[in-house]
């Protein structure tokens, strides 16, 4: 059967992967490319780079990123941020890349996913979707533009359309989860998994491996993605992969 | 030289880099007297078996893959879509006739239960034949990306993996071998069966 995905999350800023990560034995821990050989040799199954590059200038160096890692490491790689046109797409793709992330633009632009989905196939279209729960109104609202805005938008109602507009599959992150290494926001995924069926990517709140037995046997997300606990070698891979391993979780 | 046939049907750079990572010469093209005198075929695909056939039709190279392949008895390995494309014929929106090297059909993979389609990511590949140079590939995971699969008789099966019906992953027909997954996106065990193939690529 398919095995679940286990997901280090990469940002890049002007092409080299920012935040220390903490490798033994990496002379260069900033260039994208050793640094995805590296968890390609632990058992990363896919590898998402973000680009968080302020400017469309620097913007265009995420393809020779991408190209630079394609020739080197050959598994999945998804990229994203920035991303606003289908040219943004094919140019990625055209570099190396699998599948192509979008998030605050496909809030503002929502037939970009369809756009882009008629073109290079679903699978290639992974829609990002940054969530928080609101309280006061008691339901989780969609965030864009890296968290910093909030749209009113329903992230439940926006799962469901966004795979109607042509996603293939779901990269969720909690924000009340993210960073506070407390788990998984388990019935976030579970509500989601019920109403859409396209692959879910759990992301935010990872700080142990039994954080990720959790979210794999709790609720139905096909991959958990992670970048901090993976960097700084909190968890690594393969313990990380023995444990999900003994506990039933299907790895490869 | 190996040939990567070039129909612009989806993602042959990855395949090219692949290559040229294990420092195995390959050209892409879509030139039939240039096909006509490789040493081996790759056929890439990525998306629609209809429209992959008619560009195949149209720039001409149907009949010269099957006369590379059948007279010649060239290796070829075809990849995901191009591994499909081997079969008789496929239900993909429509009836549609592929180049039959192999036989069989390709239909779309039953939704059962949990199981989404597309199936998307690595699965293990259960061994269905002992003779074979890619006897390796035993309980190994390989990346895949695909909708439809092929039904054809256990005789030409390699290996399969199990996702609510038996799929083919690595099929062969004498000198004809395709694959399912992506092995350019399989780590280590995809390289090394496009390793494996090029040697018999060599051995020719």
């Amino acid at each position: 059967m398919l095995a679940k995905r286990i997901i280090p999350c990469l940002d890049v800023d002007n092409g080299r992967v920012k935040k220390g990560i903490n490798f033994v034995n990496l002379v260069d821990v900033g260039d994208p490319a050793t640094i995805a050989a590296e968890y390609e040799s632990q058992g990363a199954d896919e590898l998402v780079f973000l680009d968080i590059t302020a400017t469309n200038q620097k913007r265009s160096t995420m393809k020779g990123v991408v190209e630079r890692v394609s020739s080197q490491v050959f598994m999945p790689l998804t990229v994203g941020g920035g991303i606003k046109s289908v040219t943004d797409m094919q140019e990625l793709l055209r570099a190396g890349a699998d599948k192509i992330s979008l998030n605050s633009a496909a809030v503002a632009t929502p037939e970009l996913i369809t756009e882009g989905a008629k073109k290079f196939g679903n699978q290639c279209i992974v829609v990002a979707i940054d969530v928080k729960r609101n309280a006061a109104k008691d339901y989780y609202e969609v965030y864009t533009h890296g968290g910093k805005t909030a749209t009113g938008i329903d992230a439940l109602e926006w799962a469901k359309k966004i795979v109607e507009l042509g996603a293939g599959e779901l990269l969720v992150t909690s924000m009340d989860k993210d960073g506070t290494k407390s788990g998984f926001d388990i019935e976030l995924y579970q509500k989601l998994s019920i109403l859409v069926d396209v692959p879910i990517i759990a992301s935010g709140g990872a700080g142990t491996s039994s954080d990720f037995a959790d979210v794999f046997q709790k609720s139905a997300v096909d991959g958990a993605l992670a970048a901090s606990v993976f960097h700084y070698g909190e968890i690594a891979i393969p313990d990380l992969k023995k444990t999900l391993r003994d506990q039933g979780v299907n790895i490869r | 030289m190996l040939s990567i046939i070039d129909y612009d049907a989806g993602n042959t750079f990855n395949v090219i880099k692949a290559f040229k990572h294990l420092g195995i010469e390959v050209q892409l093209t879509d030139e039939p007297e240039k096909i006509m005198k490789s040493s081996g075929l790759i056929l890439p695909g990525v998306g629609a078996f209809g429209p992959a056939m008619a560009t195949l039709e149209k720039k001409g190279l149907i009949g010269v893959i099957k006369k590379v392949v059948l007279d010649n008895k060239i290796p070829l390995l075809g990849i995901c879509l191009g591994m499909q494309l081997l079969f008789e014929k496929s239900s993909e929106y429509g009836s549609h006739e592929g180049l039959g090297l192999i036989p069989g059909e390709v239909g779309l993979i039953p939704e059962k239960g949990d199981l989404k389609v597309p199936q998307m990511g690595w699965n293990e590949n259960q061994l269905k034949k002992n003779e074979t140079d890619f006897a390796f590939i035993a309980d190994e995971y390989t990346y895949f990306v695909h909708s439809y699969y092929a039904v054809c008789d256990k005789q030409y099966l390699i290996s399969t993996v199990d996702y609510g019906v038996e799929i083919p992953a690595m099929v062969q027909n004498k000198n004809i071998f395709g694959t399912q997954f992506h092995p350019e996106k399989s780590g280590a065990v995809g390289l090394k069966i496009l390793k494996t193939f090029s040697e018999k690529v060599v051995r020719q």
